[in-house]
């Protein structure tokens, strides 16, 4: 455990130390803070989009913070041939792969707080009770979909060599997973037969990543999923991800790496 | 003897690529034996199969067929790299670590409390003249400051098996001797050490053994004086060229 834990520090102080995580964070800050100086008026109705554009940019944000960084891990130990020394230590591949997943969750999660810490200073606090418990459950909500993210990513960076082509699919399947995933059952009552067949299945294989978008109800006030619901969410990412680190652990157990 | 290295039989093939060219062969049954206590000089022109043998030796590739050891563990096995250091042929580090924390982040994989960390990265900091960078990012560092990075992080466990892949290649006169003389300390604490190197001279002064590699195939093992009586050659460089084929040719 506490090599799994070494590698994943590596991990959190390499994105404290690039310079994305902050241009993303002063992008949103700043984008927020301009729909907010709308707000003159002090009507009460635009607190809400201004809520709905900050939590729509924490979302993109945040998707953007955990695929780049969880793309380059693996491609960028072989590119600049840190792979070599680290392998060389009697560390197994499988310790890599969980510590490079631990430390990309983390850190997205890191990055996420920030984001929320912000959006609370930002919107929560002009609301005429702070709604503690929905912004609890909605960043905790939002950090297990994180998992299923960072999972995905990291198999994607044991199959493709290429950073910029694993970053790209990432980014296509996981928007695409998250507008139009929920649809696939609708959209396969609709079809004729093999294809019927091959949308419900991908509607049953795909990580239902939006169950875990809970935006509206917190732009709009209204009750959020009890504490039960959540945790079996967080019980379906949890073994969501799980199959996806074992298969990348597959994939990359007997991987050829030479000098 | 203690056998600290051992590899029987060793072959191995690089897939060929997607033109369905054939499969390149690197090694053919290689059989070598290392000691403890030896510095092993492990030789051959470019191409010979020297780095692919660390590689297959440190777990980075499967062999093809045949077997490998370090201190009698299978290669595939991780454990059996908690007494060895290695340094790759080319070296690069987490640019954005500083040396210390990057020894600091191998220290943890060996597993070493840290009271010892602090004091071995103390010790090798000065060892390899690094203590003025060492709150530096590696970035910042010059081709030969990451050499002795390398160095220091293959030791950074004190082991007892040392791999290193051409460990003077990239380094000024005074580097060189500086490694030289670290290989000649490391072999009075009875350390052995398991080096590549193209630089005979290097060699015939510090291995006591010396295994040459052509083309895939061991052409010579053995005590560096034995080699040269047996080729009835002046020093190992002309041992080397002998093997190696090379006819000196008539200058018009
Ligand atoms: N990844 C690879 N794919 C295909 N062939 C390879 C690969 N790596 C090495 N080879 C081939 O295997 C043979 C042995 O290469 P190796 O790198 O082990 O040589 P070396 O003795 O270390 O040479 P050098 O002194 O130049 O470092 C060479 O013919 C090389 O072309
Ligand atoms: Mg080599």
């Amino acid at each position: 455990m506490s090599r799994i834990w070494a590698v994943a520090t590596v991990v959190i102080k390499e994105l404290y130390r690039r310079k994305d995580f902050y241009v993303l964070f002063v992008l949103t800050a700043l984008l927020t803070l301009g729909a907010l100086s709308v707000n003159f008026f002090d009507d009460p109705k635009i607190i809400r989009y201004v809520k709905d554009i900050c939590l729509l940019l924490i979302w993109l944000s945040t998707l953007i913070i955990a695929i780049v960084t969880t793309a380059r891990q693996i491609p960028a130990e072989k590119e600049d041939r840190t792979i070599f020394p680290l392998l060389a230590k009697p560390v197994s591949r499988g310790q890599v792969i969980a510590g490079k997943f631990l430390g990309c969750w983390l850190a997205s999660g890191l990055a996420l707080l920030v984001f929320y810490i912000f959006f609370v200073a930002v919107t929560g606090l002009r609301e005429p009770h702070l709604m503690w418990g929905a912004y609890l459950k909605s960043m905790f909500l939002h950090w297990m979909m994180l998992a299923m993210v960072v999972g995905l990513t990291l198999l994607g960076s044991v199959i493709f060599t290429a950073v910029s082509a694993n970053v790209t699919i990432c980014l296509i399947a996981i928007f695409g997973i998250l507008v139009v995933g929920e649809h696939l059952a609708k959209i396969a009552v609709r079809q004729a037969e093999p294809v019927r067949t091959i949308t419900y299945t991908l509607f049953y294989c795909l990580p239902h990543l939006e169950l875990f978008d809970v935006r509206a109800q917190v732009v709009n006030n209204q009750p959020l999923p009890g504490w039960l619901d959540c945790g079996l969410a967080s019980l379906y990412a949890a073994a969501y991800t799980g199959v996806l680190l074992y298969a990348a652990w597959l994939l990359f157990r007997r991987r050829s790496l030479s000098t | 003897m203690n056998e600290i290295l051992q590899v029987e039989n060793l072959r191995v093939e690089y897939p060929g690529g997607r033109l369905r060219q054939p499969a390149k062969i690197a090694l053919h049954g290689l059989n070598l034996q290392v000691t403890q206590g030896e510095v092993f000089g492990f030789l051959g022109p470019n191409g010979a199969g020297k780095t692919t043998t660390m590689n297959v030796l440190l777990g980075f590739i499967p062999p093809t067929s045949g077997s490998a050891a370090l201190f009698g563990i299978d290669v595939r096995q991780p454990i059996a790299r908690q007494r060895i250091g290695y340094l790759p042929e080319l070296t690069y580090y987490y640019k954005f670590l500083t040396a210390e924390e990057l020894l600091r982040f191998y220290a943890k994989l060996f597993g070493l409390s840290r009271a010892e960390t602090d004091l071995r990265i103390k010790k090798l900091m000065a060892l390899v003249e690094l203590e003025h960078a060492a709150s530096r990012p590696i970035k910042s560092y010059s081709k030969g400051m990451r050499q002795r990075v390398g160095l220091a992080q293959a030791l950074i466990n004190n082991p007892d098996l040392l791999i290193l892949d051409e460990p003077t290649s990239g380094l000024d006169p005074l580097g060189r001797m500086k490694v030289r003389e670290i290989i000649q300390r490391l072999k009075d604490e009875g350390k052995t050490v398991f080096f590549s190197s193209h630089e005979m001279g290097e060699v015939e002064t510090v291995c006591d053994h010396v295994a040459i590699l052509h083309q895939g195939e061991l052409k010579a093992a053995g005590v560096v004086a034995d080699l040269v009586t047996q080729y009835r050659a002046d020093n190992l460089e002309q041992v080397f060229l002998k093997i190696v084929g090379y006819q000196p040719q008539e200058v018009a």
